[in-house]
């Protein structure tokens, strides 16, 4: 009972973010990086809803179009991860032996850095921008997942209906697909759901450093980074985007929750 | 591979230098041998911890990075203590009264601080307390007169500066922790031996203080230690918002400058530092948990 709710709230929440999205320009009057120097530093009134920037721009607006930003992060560097996580994982669970201890070996090595250092680190020697972004958090924090992975895989392969279509001859690559992938599909969407909410947030941390999205694209981290900057005269500048911050991210992570209590009837008890 | 070069920096600034120069220039830092040459002189060098000079200020990283480290080890032990300290309690309490109103109220909370971009929660805790409220400095470790307090305001100095910064890590760790005790806890009372207990007639203070607590607190070893290269990583954001004088702000100044001596040097030092958190955990849940043996 309980968890439905949560998981209405944040599916109704995570709709509205991508009809936001959809739908910027009928929102707000105004372009995310249309200047007005008169009107700088603006405290929030009706014609500006949250305000205006050091340049004069409308901050809801940037808000609004910064959802754009923040969605299409989350979205797309969490398929990477699943490709590769999954791929790496389905290798290294299935086959075992020499492969599977190069690929964890591997993970091992990666996961002995602060993911989020190693992301500075990546992005700080190519060109930060919000391809690069969505490819290097992509291209990070697979590790995790392809240890998931393999261990559902390690479970999987000894169950009568995988030895049985092994007999049959079915090809590795049908095993995947069709035995094994759908099968580990639950483990699947709640580690999805939780790494899209981490992904928006680490877009955030690397716009607020200033080594993720560039501007004139708006961001929700970017506009925190003027907040910083302005932090004595201008508080709107700093709450209204982390609170767009928040509640998406929270919204990913009370789905993500949800569906692993769902499937998950051991997981009912614990929280997190 | 990247573009751009460390030496671009001093070069492309300056017209006058001619072309001569700028590769003499890379030949002193050894950037025109292959890159696996590079690797090799570089690993040579590594296992004394000497990844060769600054490019900003040709002092030795090794240096620089040393003497920032204890500012960092000072933060994160403290957060270290302080979301022990908050979390275990906050669990066991949670566990003991499942499904009450403060049980649901304490996992909402925490789940709400676990989705905090850790930034921005620094951002509105300096807009309230030090600018609003006044009461504490939003950045740095010491003071300006910092040099002419005697030894008791110096330590109030410090601890000042640390509020802020210990607060934000401490509370967007709380809920991963305290999660974890709670349903290690949930598991244990499960047991029969606690049934045991409360068929002996202790009371439920005495069983869950002397019964339960130890064994719901094990896993809590490995988590710990497993925390570490989170709370490091956590560092370079706090430290920058701060103005802290750690290790994640010199990686982060470093990473920026592309000085590489320096980002090569942290880079390392907290992969061994968070090897050395899980060496840590794994031989003290030896001691800890007599039924696991390290054997072959």
């Amino acid at each position: 009972m309980k968890t439905n709710k949560f998981f209405i709230i944040g599916v109704i929440f995570i709709l509205l973010l991508i009809l936001t999205a959809i739908f910027a320009p009928v929102l707000t009057p105004y372009t995310p990086s249309q200047q007005n120097l008169i009107e700088r530093l603006q405290a929030p009134s009706a014609q500006h809803l949250f305000g205006t920037d050091d340049l004069g721009r409308d901050v809801f607006a940037r808000i609004v179009y910064g959802s754009r930003i923040s969605l299409s992060v989350g979205f797309i560097s969490v398929f990477i991860i699943l490709c590769i996580g999954t791929f790496f994982g389905i290798i290294a669970g299935y086959y075992g032996g020499t492969i599977d201890y190069i690929i964890m070996r591997f993970t091992d090595i990666v996961l002995c850095f602060p993911t989020f250092f190693l992301i500075i680190l990546v992005i700080a020697f190519i060109e930060p921008n919000i391809y690069n972004v969505m490819i290097v958090i992509g291209c990070t924090s697979w590790p995790g997942l392809a240890r998931l992975v393999r261990a559902e895989v390690l479970s999987l392969k000894e169950r009568e209906f995988i030895l049985a279509a092994k007999m049959m001859a079915i090809s590795n690559v049908k095993i995947f697909f069709v035995h094994i992938l759908p099968n580990i599909v639950s483990p699947l969407m709640v580690y999805s759901s939780l790494a899209i909410g981490g992904a928006i947030l680490t877009e955030s941390a690397l716009s607020f450093l200033g080594l993720g999205v560039q501007p004139p694209m708006p961001s929700w981290g970017q506009i925190l980074t003027s907040g910083k900057d302005y932090i004595y005269m201008a508080w709107w500048l700093s709450v209204f985007p982390g609170i767009a911050i928040l509640v998406t991210v929270l919204s990913f992570n009370l789905v993500g929750e949800a569906i692993r209590d769902a499937f998950d009837p051991k997981n009912r008890e614990a929280n997190f | 591979m990247a573009p751009g070069k460390p030496t671009d920096a001093v070069t492309d600034m300056n017209m006058k230098v001619s072309a001569e120069s700028k590769e003499r220039l890379q030949k002193l830092y050894g950037l025109d041998k292959p890159i696996y040459v590079q690797y090799f002189d570089w690993m040579k060098r590594v296992i004394f911890f000497d990844f060769g000079n600054s490019f900003k200020d040709m002092r030795p990283a090794r240096n620089k990075i040393f003497e920032r480290l204890p500012a960092t080890i000072l933060l994160n032990f403290l957060s270290l203590f302080f979301i022990c300290l908050i979390s275990i309690p906050l669990g066991i309490y949670c566990a003991v009264r499942k499904d009450s109103f403060a049980d649901k109220s304490i996992t909402v909370i925490l789940f709400i601080l676990y989705s905090v971009p850790s930034f921005w929660l620094a951002l509105m805790l300096m807009i309230l307390f030090g600018i609003h409220l006044g009461w504490l400095p939003i950045s740095g470790l010491y003071s300006f007169n910092f040099d002419t307090m005697n030894i008791f305001e110096k330590i109030f100095d410090i601890s000042k500066h640390l509020i802020l910064p210990v607060a934000v890590s401490v509370l967007v760790s709380l809920a991963s922790l305290s999660g974890y005790t709670r349903s290690g806890m949930l598991e244990v009372l499960k047991q029969d031996y606690i049934k045991t207990a409360y068929a002996k007639g202790l009371t439920e203070k005495q069983v869950v203080l002397r019964h339960a607590l130890k064994n719901a607190l094990l896993p809590m070893i490995t988590i710990i230690g497993l925390s570490v290269p989170g709370l490091i990583g956590g560092s370079f954001i706090f430290e920058t918002v701060f103005s802290y004088p750690g290790i994640g702000r010199l990686g982060y100044e470093a990473v920026m400058a592309r000085d590489y001596p320096v980002v090569m040097g942290i880079a390392t030092l907290t992969a061994v530092l968070t090897l050395l958190g899980n060496i840590i955990a794994d031989i003290l849940y030896t001691y800890a948990d007599p039924r696991i043996k390290i054997t072959k």
